[in-house]
């Protein structure tokens, strides 16, 4: 098995997580967007563990995967807090930083 | 399936076919991966969107499996198939997402955000195919057990550990803060 | 004799290593001085985390930490004085000052005195020559902090830093490798100034935990008092111009944040702020200043380096000129000297025992210090050697004047000291200035104590009465009530109106000695202007402290609160200042003296011995040699009578003020407008067969002639001219403007400015675009930009 059919799936992954995070307006569907971009690091990290034969790969696949949870809670609290706050989680309406 | 793959990626170096097999097993998920992420991202049905992410989420698993880490791979069923996509759910609960067909997800100009992503995906590709155009795994890959992930975890990498466990309080604390009713 | 200064410098460095090394292994204490400002630094974060829960509030963990520094930095004093008095028991240095000491003329002649002199010279010079013991060398201790480069080269750098000359060294590859070392530096200096802090920082601790009673931030305070205290030590025991930086820079924001302790009101973080900007526009100077010194120095920020370095000619006169103008500034700014003293009566703001620490005793003396610290830098930058006026001696002699002047129109009594203060540091950089170094760091040392003393002493006047400072308003007469307190004041301000024996009387005479135009003082150089302007300091110093005690002792009591004396915590810090402030001048009395009254001859001069570093005293005897002024009989009781004498016109004047009125600050009507006391001065002769004549004298000559016209003018051009020289500056440029626009900027060069000036607009409207607040978009110039930067990194590489 070559190594870079793995990076290579795991790049196309992130790319449609970018396209993703770039065009979907609604907050929850940014999220998921986001995770299949933490997802992809970790075929990443998992492949080169698994290359070099260590375990390495695999324990810091596990520390994003947790980092991910913390991301997705405080994540959706925001996304909670903007809904509650505007009646709509359309993140083109959270402009308040335009200059 | 994963109990198969196991067996086939364990002992020794693994036979021919039974590089083939993962091989095989391999392709069929990534395309089953890459078609139901490109729904995810363009489906106008936010339920919907979160059972594709279901699927990215198992594919992803099984990926993990056939390179041999079985304890991310079941750490990703429990927390991400598990734990993260009821969360997601929730959250479409609680925006009071439509059930159903909305055609506003989107933004009107998808293409700039498909040309960044195609771009960005054609780099990292060539450089990839630059950088390992022909590595392989070892042909006598062998798994890495759960053993040796917690023996690795609680000796070289424990403050990480512990920090992390710090964060995943902060994160606690602080979605309470943030999302409670004052 | 042009090899000489050279040859001096190499055995001085060669002696330093040996006594470096013998006194290391003797002590301990040397080798932990870090322990001094560690301790007060750790007390900050005790404070700061469990302050407020413990009974005391958290002052107790701080006057933990300081006495424990206090009696570290006193150990370190009495191993470093038994250092000291060693070598000069095994050396050759006590032969040498028997011999200062037995040919300085006592007031003689000036023949007589010039005879002395070079008799002292070529003793010193004998002494330097056959490479004897170099008294109080520098003790380092050095870490390296960072280095780059490989561990080959570091180990030859940065290790051993009593070596000169830590150039980087090729590593062979066409890069450099350097290190820098951090750690600690004691030598008399720095011990002197250990003392002096931790001292007074204690008895400020003790003070305030009765002077800030039931303050609402009481815990912050005293946080922030030990993290000054930290501070402070941290730049005393710096062993290179980096930890210089990194301490001056410390006391700075402490300063800040405890001027601003009561911020609540506006006036008191302006305070804050002032005192903050003021000191940036120093800090430049500094930067730029270490910056010369590090490449001038064949790139080493270790001041024994830089010291030896400068002494020794191996850095340019030029190079070294540079960069003590650049360091001028910045003691320009710290230590209040005109025209950056602006901030330090302003800084009377904040809370009275952090004037007393920080803006009386010590941070101002930081400017001093580093002057001292880098003295050969200026030794040598300003040429003082056999000079007549210099850049530091010329805006000492001027902020000892100014700041004189201005003492005595102050209503309010903090503000008198405050400018007392800036007139006193004045007096120190114009001692520096004129080569007196140890007078200067004397006059330091004894300042610290009677200064400490005298704020101390007007917080507890303020404790008394309503926590207000106003002489005029609310005092008079406490002298009844707080017989503690007045006696203290009157002890600190004798002692800093150079009245004999007090410490101050020491130290300024030394002062007044080192600028060598009193016939038979020797000195190095002749400078007269300075030595003017401390005369009249001298006069002026004790008039103004009159005049205070005056109005908030004496006469009747004008407030309304019921004055009472204050407590023990406070009283007892005060009892100690007063005593320090009586006995510290002792410890360097001219050799002259201690004869005469009958003293072994090994009891002069003492804080000479000891607090004179290695990298000075490595330089007396060169061919531009650095000399020890002889002390002059004459001059001390001319400045002693001087100093007598304007007091006394003082006193007269209110005696006879208090005899018309009891209740008067100041005469008014009854004598005039102030022209026409300058009219009488200028027909002085008719006045003399006057029946007021003592009365016209005291109030209109003296007392009238400086607190009038010249301290109002002195008043107003602080007030007017500093503080509107920035709006003037505006103002002007705005004029300048509008003439060139009128006459010359209508035709072509208004079209081009205008079209710059839409161009820019235009771009700016463009790139508001981008500022649409989308995060989409952000996300998506941030995916872009990284892409294209990845795609140009691999078509590139």
């Amino acid at each position: 098995m070559f190594i870079n059919q793995f990076l290579i799936f795991a790049a196309v992954l992130f790319c449609i997580g970018v396209y993703g995070v770039l065009t979907r307006k609604n907050g929850v569907l940014v999220l998921m967007s986001i995770e299949l971009i933490l997802n992809a690091v970790n075929i990443n990290l998992v492949a080169f563990g698994a290359l070099h034969q260590h375990v390495a790969g695999q324990v810091f696949a596990l520390f994003v995967i947790a980092v991910a949870a913390a991301e997705v809670g405080v994540g959706l609290a925001i996304v909670l807090l903007i809904y509650r706050n505007r009646r709509s989680i359309n993140v083109a309406e959270a402009n308040l930083l335009k200059g | 399936m994963i109990h198969l793959l196991a067996q086939e990626a364990s002992p020794g170096a693994m036979s021919d076919t039974g590089i083939w097999i993962s091989n095989i097993f391999f392709y069929v998920i990534a395309a089953v991966a890459v078609v139901a992420a490109l729904k995810l991202v363009t489906t106008a049905n936010v339920v919907h969107a979160a059972l594709y992410l279901l699927v990215v989420l198992s594919a992803v698993a099984a990926t993990y499996v056939i390179l041999g880490a079985e304890f991310a791979a079941a750490t990703q069923v429990l927390v991400y198939l598990g734990a993260i996509m009821v969360l997601l759910l929730f959250g479409v609960m609680l925006t009071r997402a439509r059930i159903g067909a909305d055609s506003d997800l989107d933004h009107e100009q998808r293409w700039i955000g498909g040309l960044v992503a195609a771009g960005l995906g054609a780099v990292m590709v060539y450089s990839l195919w630059e950088g390992f155009g022909s590595d392989k795994l070892p042909a006598d890959m062998q798994p890495q057990r759960t053993q040796m992930v917690s023996d690795e975890i609680f000796s070289t990498y424990i403050v990480p550990f512990e920090a992390l466990s710090v964060l995943l309080l902060a994160a606690l604390i602080g979605a309470v803060v943030v999302a409670r009713r004052d | 004799m042009s090899q000489l200064p050279t040859l001096l410098a190499g055995a001085g460095v060669f002696a330093a290593e040996e006594t470096a090394e013998a006194v290391v292994a003797q002590s301990w204490l040397y080798d932990n001085a870090w322990l001094v400002f560690t301790l007060p630094s750790a007390s900050f974060l005790l404070i700061l985390l469990f302050g407020k829960r413990l009974p005391f509030k958290g002052a107790e963990i701080g006057i933990a930490a300081v006495s424990t520094s206090f009696i570290l930095a006193l150990l370190t004093a009495f191993t470093w004085i038994g250092d000291v008095q060693d070598q000069i028991a095994h050396g050759g240095e006590g032969e040498e000052h028997s011999l200062v000491v037995t040919d300085a003329g006592l007031g003689g002649t000036a023949g007589e005195a010039a005879e002395s002199v070079a008799v002292a010279l070529t003793a010193e010079a004998e002494e330097g020559g056959h490479g004897g013991d170099v008294r109080g060398a520098p003790v380092i201790n050095e870490v390296e902090w960072f280095g780059i480069g490989t561990d080959a080269n570091r180990a030859v750098l940065g290790t051993d830093a009593n070596q000169p000359n830590q150039a980087p060294a090729d590593d062979g590859h066409g890069g450099s490798s350097f290190s820098i070392p951090i750690g600690t530096q004691v030598d008399g200096q720095s011990v002197m100034l250990l003392i002096v802090v931790t001292t007074v920082s204690l008895l400020v601790h003790i003070y305030s935990t009765d002077y800030v009673h039931g303050d609402r931030r009481f815990t912050h305070y005293f946080a922030f008092l030990s993290l000054f205290t930290a501070s402070m030590l941290f730049m005393v025991l710096a062993s290179s111009t980096l930890q210089l930086i990194v301490g001056w820079e410390l006391v700075g924001v402490c300063s800040f944040v405890l001027i601003g302790h009561w911020w609540e009101e506006k006036p008191n973080s302006d305070a804050a702020l002032k005192a903050f900007l003021t000191n940036r526009v120093g800090d430049i100077g500094l930067l730029v200043g270490i910056t010369v010194l590090y490449f001038a120095a064949d790139r080493s920020f270790s001041i024994n380096t830089i010291n030896e370095m400068a002494t020794s000619g191996a850095i340019e006169r030029s190079t070294l000129t540079i960069a003590a103008v650049c360091l001028m500034a910045a003691v320009m700014s710290k230590s209040g000297q005109f025209i950056l003293h602006t901030w330090l009566p302003d800084a009377m703001a904040g809370p009275t025992p952090v004037s007393a620490l920080i803006h009386a005793a010590t941070m101002v003396v930081a400017g001093v210090y580093m002057i001292g610290r880098l003295y050969p830098v200026f030794y040598e930058g300003f040429g003082i050697a056999g000079g007549n006026i210099n850049l530091m001696a010329f805006i000492g002699g001027l902020t000892t004047v100014g700041g004189g002047a201005l003492a005595f129109v102050q209503r309010d009594i903090k503000k008198v000291l405050a400018y007392s203060t800036v007139s006193q540091l004045g007096y120190m950089v114009l001692a520096l200035g004129v080569g007196a170094y140890t007078a200067g760091m004397f006059h330091l040392f004894t300042h610290a104590f009677f200064k400490a003393c005298l704020f101390l002493g007007a917080g507890s006047v303020s404790h008394a009465c309503h926590h207000s400072f106003d002489m005029k308003a609310d005092m008079g007469g406490l002298r009844k009530y707080m017989p503690i307190t007045f006696t203290t004041f009157i002890i600190g301000s004798l002692a800093l109106a150079g009245i004999p024996p007090l410490a101050g009387f020491w130290s300024k005479d030394e002062i007044l000695a080192g600028a060598g135009v009193w016939p038979g003082t020797g000195g190095n150089g002749t400078f007269t202007i300075p030595f003017i302007f401390g005369l009249i300091t001298a006069a002026m110093t004790a008039a103004y402290m009159t005049r205070a005690i005056w109005l908030t002792f004496f006469g009747d009591y004008r407030g309304h609160a019921h004055p009472h004396e204050s407590g023990p915590r406070i009283t007892i810090p005060l009892i100690v200042l007063a005593g320090l402030a009586v006995v510290v001048g002792f410890l360097n009395m001219p050799s002259p003296f201690v004869s005469a009254i009958g003293l072994p001859s090994s009891w002069a001069h003492k804080f000479e011995d000891w607090v004179e570093p290695e990298g000075v005293a490595s330089f007396v005897g060169g061919e531009n040699g650095f000399t020890h002024a002889s002390p002059s009989l004459s001059l001390a009781i001319v400045a002693t009578l001087l100093a007598a004498g304007a007091g006394a016109s003082v006193w007269l004047y209110y005696k006879r003020l208090y005899a018309r009125d009891p209740k008067a600050t100041e005469y008014t009507a009854e004598t005039g407008s102030i022209m026409t006391q300058v009219g009488a001065l200028a027909v002085g002769h008719k006045v003399l067969e006057e029946k007021y004549y003592l009365d016209h004298l005291y109030t209109d000559v003296i007392v009238g002639g400086t607190k009038g016209p010249v301290a109002r003018a002195a008043y107003w051009t602080n007030q007017n001219i500093l503080d509107r020289m920035v709006d003037l500056v505006g103002t002007s440029s705005v004029a300048v403007g509008r003439f060139v626009y009128k006459f010359i900027d209508q035709g072509a060069v208004d079209g081009a400015v205008n079209a710059s000036g839409s161009l820019a607009e235009a771009f700016g409207q463009i790139l508001r675009g981008v500022q649409t607040g989308q995060i989409r978009q952000y996300a998506t110039l941030l995916f872009g930009a990284a892409t294209v930067l990845v795609a140009v990194f691999i078509i590139a590489v």
